[in-house]
């Protein structure tokens, strides 16, 4: 005869525990710190290799140029390169009492990334059990960016972009932790091997309910043929903010600023 | 992860956790009816698992610091990446309702074992612990309860 057990969620009572108290907690203090945030931009694509944090860096200083108060997520925590591309001074991170101050840039761009707190040339490791890591390191990195995202004193910014790496998952994580999902802009070189990892990736945030800003497609004028970023913006409906040449003047990265701001009105 | 007494049908509440030292966690969960306990034993890959989450079974007293999870757990990271040690010399007085507390020489000699990756943040907590609770001097016996209490694995 089965025992007569009832469910998980038929038990209502407090246990003292509150481990669901404590996950919607942290959502909270996420939304917290950034309500002074006009808008979070995940900058992503599904293929690597294609100059997200280089776009990411030349976009960044494009807004700041422009007036606008910036910052800069680097969530690709095995392979930081934002404070290197801003050239950001190493120096200690400060602490407050509930948060650590970003590093500025001699811009005036707000940053915070792994880089920051790494050993050079270590990788990111983490203590724990080595057997059956792949179990819990994805989980410690989404833990990793909610602190970066709740715990760092972002402060009012007209923009904050998250520098994503490769793939979907990144993005997937920032969009469970944001009150709302994140505008995104996309990034691809010309070839049709990028445009059709890219077109996953974009898909992917559309069904999640992203606001796709546009496309950038970097490193034109090179080895790379195609034509990639045009297909795309025809085939989602956005525009083609810049093609991006090997070696970009600051007066490029302004245009991707200002079609980027244009979008995010329209 | 809920606890359910199937002979009274009643939710079975969190009573206290234990942080042996080795990766693994214990933490008992009584009925409130029956007042029979069971014990949670948790392997180092589970307890790690729960703890990436960045939450603690049987909750926590006192607020989560910037960067708990990352500096708790990565392993790499620069040893002067933060500026909260104090230069000086002193320790950590951390906030609370309590007097600031003294720390005993073996507590000190045990935090210099601390990776000062993380050590600035782990004084701040046991100061922390030890004002909320009117604990005029911080000991390892102190350390020990402040652990198991606040579910600090590997601090």
């Amino acid at each position: 005869m089965p025992l007569n057990i009832r469910t998980y969620h038929e038990l209502t009572e407090p246990d003292r525990s509150g481990l669901a108290g404590q996950i919607a907690a942290q959502r909270r203090r996420v939304a917290a710190r950034l309500a002074g945030v006009g808008r979070v931009v995940a900058v992503m694509s599904g293929k690597g290799g294609v100059g997200k944090s280089f776009v990411t860096a030349g976009l960044a200083r494009a807004l700041a140029r422009g007036g606008g108060a910036t910052g800069v997520l680097d969530a690709d925590f095995n392979g930081p390169t934002i404070p290197a591309l801003l050239h950001l001074p190493v120096a200690r991170c400060t602490l407050h009492d509930d948060a650590i101050e970003p590093a500025v840039s001699p811009e005036g761009i707000r940053c915070f990334s792994m880089a920051l707190l790494l050993q050079d040339g270590r990788p990111l490791g983490f203590r724990g059990p080595e057997s059956e890591s792949h179990v819990w390191r994805e989980t410690l990195e989404a833990a990793t960016l909610r602190e970066f995202l709740a715990d760092v004193a972002w402060g009012a910014l007209d923009r904050l972009l998250v520098d994503l790496p490769p793939g979907i998952q990144r993005f997937q994580e920032l969009a469970d932790l944001l009150p709302a999902p994140p505008a995104v802009l996309t990034v691809t070189i010309p070839t049709a091997e990028s445009r059709d990892a890219v077109r996953r990736a974009m898909q992917f945030a559309r069904e999640r309910g992203a606001d796709l800003l546009g496309v950038v497609e970097n490193m034109v004028d090179g080895p790379f043929a195609g034509d990639a970023g045009e297909a795309l913006a025809g085939e989602f409906r956005v525009p083609l903010l810049a093609r991006i040449p090997w070696h970009p003047s600051p007066d490029v990265w302004d245009g991707v600023a200002r079609r980027m701001q244009r979008a995010s009105w329209e | 992860m809920k606890f359910l007494c199937v002979e009274c049908d009643r939710q079975m509440l969190f009573e206290e956790r234990q942080l042996p030292g080795d990766g693994t966690l214990a933490a008992a969960f009584r009925c409130p009816q029956c007042g029979r306990a069971v014990g949670l034993l948790t392997n180092p890959m589970e307890t790690q698992l729960v703890a990436s989450l960045g939450v603690k079974i049987g909750g926590t007293t006192i607020d989560p610091q910037p960067l708990e999870t990352v500096r708790g757990m990565v392993a790499t990271g620069r040893e002067d990446a933060f500026e909260d040690g104090n230069e000086d010399g002193t320790w950590e007085t951390g906030k609370g309702k309590g007097p600031v507390p003294a720390w005993s020489r073996e507590a000190q000699e045990r935090l210099t074992r601390v990776p000062s990756f993380v050590r600035g943040m782990v004084k701040k907590i046991y100061a922390d612990y030890a004002r909320d609770r009117g604990i005029a001097e911080i000991t390892p016996a102190v350390m020990d309860s402040a652990r198991s209490e606040l579910g600090l694995e590997g601090m």
